[in-house]
């Protein structure tokens, strides 16, 4: 059987001076080589491992017929993201993880099969989907991120007329203020975005619920509500001198470095030092070395193992140059004449697991050491999105904090609200969020059904 | 914009062209009702044959011809004539037309003289079958009792039988399942249209040895130790059942459905442009099962979308025109290959290929890079053929 085929990625030195996407995508032979390695196996355990259920081989079948506008298509139904999520998705983790081919070679690559259809897709123009009759019925959603703008596209194409509000100013929520350039290119996202306003869903940007607009209106005007508003503030741990000028939270850093002309960043970045060890940590480094850091080193508490950040992503970082420091956790931020010098960091041992299965970290009892920094980024993960909880106090949450919904529906416990996304699952993925929102605009239709029939008997 | 795949063959209207053809595929009532659930807008039961015809089939009856990496892009069968004989195919055709008013059901038939054939056309005209297709065309096992083959490979005796079949056939159309083992198609192609036949199915398998195996000097496949020639379909036979449909549909006007190696969408639109209106698909359905019908049917119709057209039927025949003789193709056009020096990849392939097999017009510069000489060139694109990179090199006029 022929191997994997794998697609060229920009030259190294090109790569970590620019924001231009890093993965240059499968060449047409490549494609048509790597659709012909999918056995097309009988039970699919690709489908079965994609969070939005994806017909997988249904589209490498069409791709190995060179229809790729046909594969796009099909990708598509189920995920108005597709190109999107064939970019950022952590395919090995989920439709490649259990791929049959790996009992021959290796997993044929699903994901850039799939974004090789939608790009012969986008260079064509997205074909807009015809919406059903209007039902007369209105939904707000509150979040323009995958969750609610699944959400909405799938309402809008019933015929359920949808408002969508977001405090940002443009659709998009992480894809667009977290994930950098480099892995998702703006285009792509624009395109897919205005595909789904272009379904007839109304954006409303600038507008946080709760501030700018009030829940009580939301509640009082629309039949139904969607909350994909994602994550809270990020999380600040106890650490000593982090109203230091130079400390910045990654989540931040990377907003304004994901505009497509960045702000400029207040400073040189000189040396960065980036606490944390999950995948924001990980963009924030290489966005760090793209804006002309000096040196970039991600230090994180526990060892290498219990990164939460992907391995892929990690080796995607180690190529570019960044370093890596384990078991080191931060104590304080050393400054001198208001400027920051370093981190001093205490060394950490790892001893009995944790909640979360892991290994705890736990002082060593060595001595704390100092890495110099210029610049400190912080990537502590976020909590809950307070916004939501202050504006609708009554709704129910979660044992970890979060929107508590019904697994079927997405039913929040007020009745005509549904949730889902981050804000549901406590940060996940985009195709997570998409498939959520997918669940919830099912369970508003039924919801919005069953109380129409409920008013006519009235 | 909505396209239409619907099509009429022989005065029935099918919901999209793609048939399953006479073959295990269809051997039951139950497996057609899946197909049909899957999208199929039609199938031809396998044949089948009088209650005193005696069936014994052989196992294995199926060998694969692979090449490099892909498996069976050609079939061998050495199977015959379905086990289930007529009063067992009456009744799929009743349970089927009752539970699918709306799909086709064809029924194929094979008997050793006039009243068989005869019954055959009348029981299932009874079971209101919708066509019936007559295998002319077994090229193994069949032909040893004088059916088969037998018949297809000659006029006198295909307009013959036709005839028969017609007499007894009072409202069902009828096509003629011929054989591509012969040396003149369209003059059967004339006998069965003078008989007064419906339509032609063109084609059924060519008669073939697969292989041997080459540790004990047995053919495939093995029956304990001897094998027979048999009956080669799939992919592999694509070029002769097109060439075949080509031909019959310049020889004569009568509905055609194309049988021999569909696999793709792809097929399926070069068949139709050859003048199909019908496609029969019984390999590719082996191999990958009933499914494949999703993208056989979403690939025609973007194609169709593609080329600003809304139905099938604007397809039918628009390839025949630029079929001609060989002495009518032009001696003065002059092509010439171009290399695209920033994809080539620097195998050569194109080199060794024009050395070897050509006129020595490539040479390769000290980068191992590939250069046309147009005046050695003599245009006859075997380097385009070999060549692994997408549209790396192209034929283009002088
Ligand atoms: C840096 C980073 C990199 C990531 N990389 C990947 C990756 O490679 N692959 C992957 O699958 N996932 C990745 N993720 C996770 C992924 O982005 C999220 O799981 C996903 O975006 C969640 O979608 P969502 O719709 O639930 O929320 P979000 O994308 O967070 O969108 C929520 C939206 O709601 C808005 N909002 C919040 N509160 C209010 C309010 N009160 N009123 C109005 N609007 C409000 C916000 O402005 C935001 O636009 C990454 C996350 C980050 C932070
Ligand atoms: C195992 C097998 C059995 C077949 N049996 C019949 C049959 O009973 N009657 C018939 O007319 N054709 C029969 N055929 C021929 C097919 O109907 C079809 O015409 C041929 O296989 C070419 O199409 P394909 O390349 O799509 O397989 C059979 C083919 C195979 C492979």
């Amino acid at each position: 059987m022929a191997a994997r085929q794998t697609p060229d990625t920009l030259d190294m030195a090109v790569r970590v001076a620019s924001m231009d996407e890093v993965d240059r995508g499968l060449k047409p032979h490549q494609a048509l080589a790597e659709a012909g390695r999918c056995i097309f196996c009988h039970d699919a355990p690709c489908v079965k491992g994609c969070p939005v259920g994806i017909d997988i081989p249904g589209f490498i079948r069409r791709m190995a017929q060179r229809n790729f506008v046909g594969a796009a298509r099909l990708i598509r139904q189920a995920n108005p993201l597709g190109a999107v999520c064939a970019r950022v998705c952590p395919s090995e983790a989920q439709c490649e993880k259990g791929c049959t081919s790996a009992g021959l070679t290796e997993p044929v690559a699903i994901a850039c099969l799939q974004r090789f259809a939608m790009d012969q897709e986008m260079a064509r123009g997205i074909r807009q989907a015809a919406a059903a009759a209007p039902t007369g019925r209105r939904v707000a959603v509150i979040g323009a991120g995958p969750a609610g703008l699944a959400c909405s596209l799938a309402l809008a194409l019933a015929g359920e007329s949808v408002t969508m509000y977001d405090s940002a100013p443009e659709p998009g929520g992480v894809m667009r203020y977290g994930i950098p350039p480099y892995r998702l290119p703006r285009e792509v996202l624009n395109r897919e975005v205005d595909w789904i306003l272009g379904a007839g869903v109304r954006f409303v940007g600038n507008t946080e619920v709760g501030r700018d607009i009030g829940m009580d209106e939301l509640l009082s005007e629309y039949d139904a509500i969607f909350i994909g508003a994602g994550l809270g503030e990020p999380a600040t741990p106890d650490v000593s001198g982090l109203d230091a000028p130079g400390v910045i939270s990654a989540y931040s850093f990377l907003r304004a470095a994901g505009q497509t002309d960045p702000a400029p960043i207040a400073q040189p970045l000189g040396r960065v030092v980036v606490l944390g060890g999950g995948n924001v940590a990980i963009d924030a480094a290489c966005t760090a070395l793209r804006l002309g850091a000096e040196a970039v080193t991600v230090a994180y508490r526990r060892a290498r193992e219990q990164m939460p950040a992907w391995a892929r992503e990690v080796e995607f970082a180690q190529d570019e140059g960044v370093e890596f420091a384990f078991l080191l956790s931060p104590a304080e931020v050393l400054q001198a004449d208001g400027k920051i010098m370093g981190v001093r960091m205490t060394r950490m041992k790892l001893a009995e697991d944790d909640a979360s299965g892991r290994p705890r970290p736990v002082p060593s009892g060595e001595p704390d050491e100092a890495i110099g920094a210029d610049t400190v980024l912080l990537a502590f993960g976020q909590g809950a999105n307070e916004s939501i909880f202050s504006a609708l106090p009554s709704l129910a949450r979660s044992e970890a904090g979060m929107i508590e919904v019904d697994p079927e529906t997405g039913a929040s416990s007020m009745a005509g609200v549904f949730a889902g996304g981050d804000a549901v699952n406590g940060g996940s993925t985009v195709v997570l969020a998409v498939s959520e929102g997918l669940r919830a605009a099912a369970g508003i239709r039924a919801y919005l059904d069953s109380s129409r029939e409920g008013s006519e008997c009235r | 914009m909505s396209v239409d795949l619907s099509i009429k063959f022989a005065g029935i209207k099918f919901e999209n062209p793609f048939t399953l053809a006479a073959s295990p595929c269809t051997d039951n009532a139950q497996m057609v009702a899946r197909a049909f659930d899957a999208g199929w807008a039609a199938a031809v039961l396998k044949t089948t044959s009088v209650e005193e015809e005696v069936v014994e089939l052989v196992y294995p009856m199926m060998a694969g011809l692979d090449f490099d990496d892909k498996k069976v892009i050609g079939l061998q069968n050495i199977d015959l004539i379905s086990e289930r004989h007529i009063d067992q195919v009456e009744k799929d055709v009743r349970e089927l037309k009752k539970a699918y008013p709306k799909k086709v059901v064809g029924a194929s038939i094979m008997g050793q003289k006039k009243e068989h054939w005869q019954s055959l056309v009348r029981r299932l005209e009874a079971a209101g079958v919708d066509f019936i297709e007559c295998s002319f065309s077994c090229p193994h096992g069949m032909p040893e009792r004088g059916m088969g083959s037998t018949i297809g490979q000659n006029a006198e005796l295909t307009e013959r039988t036709a005839r028969w079949v017609k007499e007894a056939a009072r409202r069902t159309p009828v096509s003629i399942k011929v054989t591509p083992l012969v040396p003149d198609l369209p003059h059967i192609a004339h006998a069965v249209q003078k008989s007064g036949a419906d339509a032609i199915t063109a084609i059924n398998t060519v008669k073939c040895l697969i292989g041997v195996d080459i540790d004990n000097f047995v053919p495939y496949p093995t029956v304990n130790g001897k094998s027979s020639y048999g009956g080669y379909s799939g992919a592999a036979i694509k070029p002769i059942s097109l060439r075949c449909v080509a031909e019959i549909a310049k020889a004569v006007d009568m509905p055609i459905s194309a049988t021999g190696g569909i696999t793709t969408w792809r097929d399926a639109v070069e068949f139709l442009l050859c003048g199909a209106r019908n496609l029969q698909v019984c390999t590719a359905v082996m191999k990958h099962g009933f499914r494949i019908i999703e993208d056989l049917t979403d690939g025609l119709s973007v194609y169709l979308e593609d080329k600003g057209m809304s139905s099938v039927e604007e397809l039918v025949g628009l390839a025949l025109p630029n079929i001609v003789e060989h002495s009518h193709l032009s001696r003065e056009y002059k092509p010439v290959s171009k290399i695209n020096l920033e994809t080539c990849v620097k195998c050569d392939v194109c080199y060794i290929a024009c050395q070897d097999g050509g006129h020595q017009a490539i040479t390769l510069d000290e980068k191992r890079l590939p250069h046309v000489d147009e005046e050695k060139c003599v245009g006859c694109s075997m380097c385009a053929s070999v060549c692994p990179v997408w549209e790396c090199i192209q034929m283009v006029p002088r």
